[in-house]
């Protein structure tokens, strides 16, 4: 294992139960990821893209043991936090932050903006009350909040200057791995360029990792290094980001693709692309590939077992999960 | 009347301004908006939260929250002042010839009721067909916002529906009535992307095959490339620009247009010609206290930002070259100038 790796995570599953039972008699679960892996080096951001439903939070989440896996390994900073428990786990959670999507209701209101960022510092133990106040101002500044500010509550705050109070707590116990969940999604956009070029400046400042989620492929396209696409549990195509956007291959990431408006006069959108097709029933065990039904390409072979993610051919690093690897046009 | 039925424009904003009265005291929230529409066009509204986009809308509509009035200027709906209007008159226009959908189409639906019922209530109302032809319209207008078999599906309630397909019911709610009018409140703001493309692609063929005007209110400057032919940009409730979609965006005049369309991140295959940082615009948008007054309120937030700024409200002049495209900025870009 190299030390360069951040975050290292091996054939994660996540199941849900569900009420009642299936055809078998066993306990319906709902599988929300479905063997996934993934590597972020140090310093490196890799965005995670898909719909709503499409297992990416739960993804993240599961990474940070805020849900429970079913499967898989997660090593952070070379340590096996997949298996922590208890006092280990709790000491260890320092090592990873999230950023949340909603800075409305992920800040406490009724603590102050200082003592919002002091929390981690007082969960993870080990400094000082004047080393805690030290942190604090120097994040204050890092994150372009005045000291004074340290005294106001959320509510005195815009969006935009909230969510900065959010990136000021994750960065507090200086994490190996930020999450960040949809960070700009609520912000109007304006606010999205201040709060993307500060998630950038500080990555360089102080050599962040970030696990990005968003369904928005502009922002991911301007925030990563890596993409992987995601659909119902499962990632479709996983590539670098030069690559990806020189010649996104998977139907689905195509489509998705194609349905951003641009503004571009004249370009229109190519929306009706997809076959509006039942989606699969994750309740139940995939016998194909799970966007068959909705693939304006797909055939029969597509039935036939689950495709795995596959180097596409004579490439290094663009994989993608699909039967018909090179055998559609690519746009 | 001024002008003759025949060559008014469908709607005629003149100068329209309202104002709220808060404990603070009267604060203008609209000022001085004027824009026209044609029958069949398409015009977006673009800004950030809290320009006035929606309450534009509202205004038009004649449903202003209640610590809000019209406060001067006309809104001529085929040369009819709706700001004049009894509250009778709205009802029978709103839903029938002007009408909306919102954001978020849980919320504007009703959970109670069918949406077979819903969709019937609108036509029972304005167009007084009895029961069972509203139930048959019904059934069509789902067909036609694309609803795979709609003959059973117009029984459903709303929570049995996805967040794409609600809003299409809200499309044949909105459209039940072939109105000359939508209004489009960020339709699409809570939707996922591929879901998008098709409300979008069933908006323009709708509103294409009814000659149906579409007033579309949004942040995203996709949205406006791909739906709209014209574009007035609102900031802090004035219009800081109009004009063809195609003009503005290839040469905005207005530093906050400018700066609306550089701060988001546009795909593009060639990622080595992208930029690390993005063009930011400063600071927020003013609150609503500071609307009306007598200076460009975008000053605070503008890099051009000069003494005159401070001291004068900007007025709207022409482009030169380009008859239909207005600015009001001391200090605008050049038409040569391009993003």
């Amino acid at each position: 294992m190299s030390d360069k790796l951040a975050l290292d995570v091996q054939n994660l599953s996540v199941s849900f139960p569900m009420r009642g039972r299936g055809a078998d008699g066993r306990r319906r679960a709902l599988l929300a990821v479905d063997n996934v892996n993934f590597l972020i080096a140090r310093g490196k951001t890799l965005g995670i893209v898909g719909e709503s439903g499409s297992g990416k939070t739960t993804a993240a989440m599961a990474v940070a043991r805020l849900v429970p896996k079913l499967a898989g390994n997660i090593t952070i900073d070379g340590i096996d936090f997949g298996t922590l428990d208890n006092e280990a786990l709790r000491q260890a959670r320092q090592r990873i932050q999230i950023i949340f999507q909603d800075p409305y209701s992920s800040l406490n209101p009724r603590l102050r903006a200082g003592e919002i960022v002091r929390e981690p510092l007082v969960y993870a133990g080990e400094t000082s009350r004047a080393e805690q106040d030290r942190i604090i101002d120097e994040l204050f500044e890092a994150v372009g909040l005045r000291p004074e500010q340290k005294a106001l509550f959320p509510h005195q705050f815009s969006g935009g200057q909230r969510q900065r109070i959010g990136i000021a707590r994750a960065l507090s116990t200086r994490p190996s791995l930020i999450i960040c969940d949809e960070p700009v999604s609520a912000l109007d956009v304006a606010v999205q360029a201040q709060i993307l070029n500060l998630l950038k400046s500080l990555q360089g400042q102080f050599g962040l990792t970030y696990l990005f989620i968003s369904h928005d492929l502009g922002v991911v396209q301007h925030m990563c290094d890596d993409i992987a696409v995601m659909y119902m549990g499962q990632f479709m195509e996983y590539a670098d980001r030069k690559s990806f956007f020189a010649a996104p291959r998977h139907p689905y990431s195509q489509a998705l693709l194609d349905a951003v408006p641009t503004i571009d006069i004249g370009a229109q959108p190519t929306g009706g692309k997809l076959v509006d097709g039942e989606i699969p029933d994750l309740t139940l065990p995939q016998t194909g590939c799970r966007f068959a039904s909705r693939c304006p390409h797909a055939r029969d072979v597509c039935n036939g077992g689950v495709p795995q993610l596959q180097d596409w051919p004579g490439s290094t690093g663009h994989r993608l999960a699909c039967h018909l690897t090179g055998t559609f046009a690519t746009s | 009347m001024t002008n003759s039925p025949s060559t008014a424009p469908l709607l005629d904003v003149r100068n329209l301004s309202v104002q709220f009265t808060t404990r603070g005291g009267t604060v203008t929230v609209l000022d001085d908006i004027s824009f026209t529409l044609e029958r069949g066009e398409r015009i977006s509204f673009v800004g950030e939260s809290g320009c006035g986009k929606s309450m534009t809308a509202l205004a038009l509509m004649g449903l202003l929250p209640a610590m809000g009035r019209v406060s001067g200027g006309q809104v001529l709906f085929k040369g009819e002042d709706l700001t004049t209007a009894s509250p009778a008159r709205l009802r029978r226009l709103r839903g029938n010839e002007i009408s909306m959908i919102f954001q978020e189409p849980m919320t504007s639906l009703n959970p109670v009721f069918t949406i077979g019922q819903q969709i019937s209530e609108v036509l029972r109302l304005h167009r007084g067909v009895d029961n069972a032809e509203a139930r048959d319209r019904s059934v069509e207008l789902l067909q036609a916002v694309r609803i795979p078999d709609a003959a059973a599906r117009v029984d459903d309630y709303p929570h049995q529906l996805s967040g794409g397909q609600r809003q299409r019911v809200m499309i044949a709610i909105a459209l039940a009535c072939e109105p000359e009018i939508l209004i489009a409140d960020e339709p699409t703001t809570a939707l996922d992307v591929t879901v998008q493309a098709e409300i979008f692609a069933l908006l323009r063929d709708l509103g294409a095959k009814l000659d149906t005007a579409i007033i579309l209110i949004t942040h995203d400057m996709g949205a406006v490339a791909q739906m709209s032919e014209r574009m007035l940009v609102m900031y802090a409730g004035r219009r800081v620009e109009e004009g063809q979609v195609a003009n503005v965006i290839k040469a905005p005049a207005h530093p906050y247009t400018r700066g609306l369309i550089a701060c988001v991140p546009h795909i593009t295959s060639d990622v080595d010609a992208l930029v690390d940082t993005l063009p930011e615009i400063d600071g927020i948008v003013p609150p609503i206290t500071r609307f009306g007054r007598d200076e460009c309120l975008f000053a605070p937030r503008c890099a051009k930002a000069a003494d005159e700024c401070w001291s004068a409200k900007p007025q709207q002049s022409d482009i030169a070259g380009h008859s239909s495209h207005s600015v009001s900025c001391w200090h605008p870009f050049g038409t040569e100038g391009s993003r």
